[in-house]
């Protein structure tokens, strides 16, 4: 199959990630939908590894699900934190840093 | 011996022994002994004393013309070229030393009698405290005399003039806790300091004058280096570029006199003499009666070469003189304080010295105040004597019938007594006789002279009458002795005696120098002194006076001598006869006696011409200061500053504290908009995260539109 079907399969997923995190209210699914950016990520690295024959974007791809996953946790684990502090999970509410 | 010998080159020693032990008194005095003091203070006044004879002693193995010893020790003020009336001239003063026949005659006086002083001082002052600070004073006092007799040079002479000034002022005011002894060192002080203006301003004519200080330069080893005011003086009379009378010789004679009457007491100068029996005895004995108070006689007599030329200046200082004579005999007359009688007969004895430097008898002036030396002292010691015996009481109406208990005292007194009176053979009638037939001599050439003549008589007659007396009053007659004094009457010790003796000694024989004058020939001290009075020879176009002949002499003699028998026999009568006669005499004209005993109120009109006025002066600086400077300057500066500062305030706060907020508040300002960036929400980051991930892609994008393209 033309590579580029999983190029724009990976935009796409992208993109929806990138909306997601921008848009969501709930901060648990914008960490989901950070989730699918870096799966999408996944998709084009190995599709270009299958295209040039190349084992290497395979392997980056484990790298990138294992610090994703490590990356999860850590996330879950401040949301928690701040959810016991401030009892809320919106995005808006959670504006300390502001000027 | 060869010339010139221990004593002479050693000169500079005379002075300095005293003052090493006025040092020695000053750093460790306290310390001391009364034992250690007496060995330090009079026994370096006996080693000057030796010094001045073994001096004296070689200086007369010279031959007469020769008799002049000088030695400059170094040179003192050394200014440079000096422009003077004569051109310009390399101005030295240095501090030099003088032996001449007038300075051999001072040396000795100031010397010997200032020795016995000392010695009476350990026996007077042994019950008084301070007793290393009276001796500390007193040998200052001895080496500031010492300069003063010894120097080379007016500015020397000057130098030892306010050193003695200083020492009066110090002893006069020995009792310091004693309002009136402070007042009265003040007061002499204060008027000796007026008569030193004068005298500075007739020095620095002199140094303008002559370009020099120096007496004469005969003496020194090189006579032609250095010029003295003699041989410039003689210089300028020989080529005829001053004449006699020249009235700049006029002018330094006068200066020179003020300072002279300052210090020895003339009219109107003499107020601090009485006023300075506050002293201790022998304070006066030797500086209000012996020494001090002829500093000025000797240093007119010394300066006799200007003098000789300014007759102008000659008649003032004969007619002070003998005003002065006359009027202290007059205040002599009514004085109650044993001491205050001695101290206005020292003023009217100082008249006659100044009387007989005027008529031109210089020699006779100094004679006199050799002899006046001796039986002055004499009478302030006895009656130092006496005030010992009766435990400090000075008023002569409470005394009496003294010479019964105290005869060591009494009998010297009287010698000293007939002494100043002037009864023959003794000392005071030559010196008197003396200053009297010269100005006799000179009125043969002008009648104004027989003037001073018959008041110089008259004052010997009051003279005679008011010594004679103090005599009676304290030793005579019936005792008026308080019954408290009474038993403690007791002689004075052996160390005031001896010395009243051996005054009294001299006091009877230094008269005899004179005697050749009874049988016509000149006086043996004259010729002695002539080499240093000769002064500078000028045709002066008078008749040079001769020696009166044998008869006038003896009539005069005559004369005066029978003054004086007045002179005694009123003070007899009125005073010993009958006891009460003074007073009914004092009754009878009590606006006289009144004017008298209040020494013609002439205190109280310097007070309110003088004093008070400057009093008022410093009352009016006073205000000045405090209203106009302390007012105006420090509180206005004050008041300008506090105006200045809130400026300065209103500057600080407005101008540049507004540029320094300035400075803060603009990158606030322009940082506003940036802060709007941070919103704290992790959406808006999220967003500007991806608006810059399309950016780069925008600006890369290129490369990977034609990766693209090659795929498929």
């Amino acid at each position: 199959m033309p590579i580029g079907h999983y190029l724009f399969l990976s935009l796409a997923l992208f993109l929806i990630g990138a909306i997601g995190v921008i848009t969501r209210r709930n901060v648990l699914i914008v960490l989901m939908s950070i989730e699918l950016i870096l799966n999408a990520v996944n998709i084009n690295l190995v599709a270009f590894s299958r295209y040039f024959g190349d084992v290497a974007g395979q392997v980056f791809a484990l790298f990138i699900i294992a610090a994703a996953a490590a990356e999860a946790a850590v996330g879950l684990g401040i949301i928690i934190a701040f959810l016991r502090n401030r009892e809320t999970v919106l995005a808006d509410e959670m504006d300390l840093l502001k000027w | 011996m060869t010339f010139p010998g221990y004593f002479l080159s050693h000169l500079w020693l005379i002075p300095l022994f005293p003052l090493i032990s006025a040092a020695a008194m000053f750093f460790f005095g306290r310390r001391l002994s009364k034992e250690a003091v007496n060995l330090f203070c009079v026994g370096s006044v006996f080693l000057s004393f030796l010094h001045a004879l073994g001096a004296v002693l070689k200086l007369f193995a010279l031959p007469a013309s020769q008799r002049v010893y000088q030695q400059i020790l170094f040179p003192w003020v050394t200014p440079g070229a000096m422009p003077t009336a004569t051109g310009m001239v390399n101005f030295v003063a240095d501090c030099g030393y003088l032996l001449d026949p007038l300075s051999c005659v001072m040396v000795i006086v100031v010397t010997f009698v200032g020795f016995l002083i000392h010695v009476y001082s350990i026996g007077y002052m042994a019950h008084e405290g301070g007793y290393y600070r009276f001796f500390g004073y007193l040998n200052l006092f001895m080496f500031s005399m010492l300069t003063l007799v010894l120097a080379n040079n007016l500015l020397l002479l000057f130098v030892g003039w306010e050193g003695v000034g200083l020492c009066s002022y110090l002893l006069i005011g020995f009792y310091f806790l004693k309002k009136s002894a402070a007042d009265a060192g003040k007061k002499a002080f204060i008027v000796n300091r007026i008569g030193d203006a004068g005298f500075l301003l007739g020095l620095l004519l002199v140094a303008a004058t002559f370009g020099t200080v120096r007496f004469t330069s005969q003496g020194l080893p090189d006579p032609a280096a250095f010029s003295g005011i003699l041989q410039t003086l003689a210089n300028m009379v020989a080529q005829h570029q001053v004449a006699y009378g020249a009235s700049v010789f006029t002018a330094i004679a006068l200066l020179l006199f003020v300072g002279a009457a300052g210090n020895s007491a003339q009219i109107p100068f003499y107020v601090w003499l009485p006023d300075a029996m506050e002293g201790p005895i022998p304070v006066s004995a030797l500086i209000h009666g012996a020494t001090m108070v002829v500093a000025g006689v000797y240093m007119v007599a010394r300066m006799s070469a200007i003098y000789q030329l300014a007759p102008v200046a000659m008649d003032v200082v004969a007619v002070v003189g003998a005003a002065t004579a006359l009027f202290a005999a007059t205040l002599a007359v009514v004085q109650t304080d044993i001491k205050k009688v001695l101290a206005y007969s020292t003023i009217s004895q100082l008249g006659y010295m100044f009387l007989a430097l005027g008529v031109g008898a210089f020699a006779a002036g100094v004679f006199h105040l050799m002899t006046h030396a001796f039986f002055k002292a004499l009478l302030f010691l006895g009656a130092g004597s006496v005030i010992h015996s009766l435990s400090g009481e000075q008023d002569i109406r409470k005394m009496g019938g003294l010479r019964y208990t105290i005869p060591a005292t009494s009998v010297p007194f009287l010698f000293a007594t007939l002494a100043i009176a002037g009864v023959p053979g003794l000392s005071g009638f030559f010196s008197k006789n003396e200053i009297l037939g010269h100005i006799f001599n000179r009125h043969q050439m002008m009648d104004r002279y027989l003037v001073l003549w018959v008041v110089g008589i008259f004052t010997a007659g009051l003279t005679a009458f008011y010594m004679f007396r103090l005599l009676f009053e304290t030793f005579y007659g019936m005792s008026r002795v308080s019954i408290a004094l009474e038993g403690h009457i007791h002689e004075s010790p052996k160390t005031m005696t001896v010395p009243l003796m051996i005054l009294a000694f001299f006091s009877i024989v230094s008269g005899w120098l004179a005697l050749p004058i009874l049988w016509g020939e000149e006086s043996p001290f004259e010729r002695f002194l002539e080499p240093s009075l000769r002064g500078v020879e000028v045709d002066t176009g008078e008749i040079a006076f001769g020696r009166h002949t044998l008869l006038a002499e003896y009539s005069l003699m005559a004369a005066s001598v029978a003054l004086v028998a007045v002179g005694w026999w009123l003070a007899y009568k009125l005073y010993l006869d009958s006891p009460k006669l003074h007073t009914k005499l004092a009754e009878s004209w009590p606006r006289l006696h009144n004017l008298l005993i209040h020494k013609y109120y002439v205190d109280e009109i310097y007070d309110a011409l003088f004093v008070n006025r400057i009093k008022d002066l410093s009352t009016a600086l006073g205000f000045f200061d405090s209203k106009v400077v302390d007012g105006l300057g420090v509180d206005g500066a004050g008041w300008l500053v506090r105006r200045f500062s809130r400026i300065s305030i209103w500057w600080d706060k407005w101008v540049i504290d507004a540029v320094v907020n300035l400075l803060g508040r603009f990158p606030k300002f322009l940082s506003m908009p940036m802060r709007m960036f941070q919103t704290g929400v992790f959406s808006t980051y999220a967003v500007f995260i991806l608006i810059g991930l399309a950016v780069l892609l925008g600006y890369y994008g290129h490369h990977v539109q034609i990766f693209v393209r090659t795929l498929h």
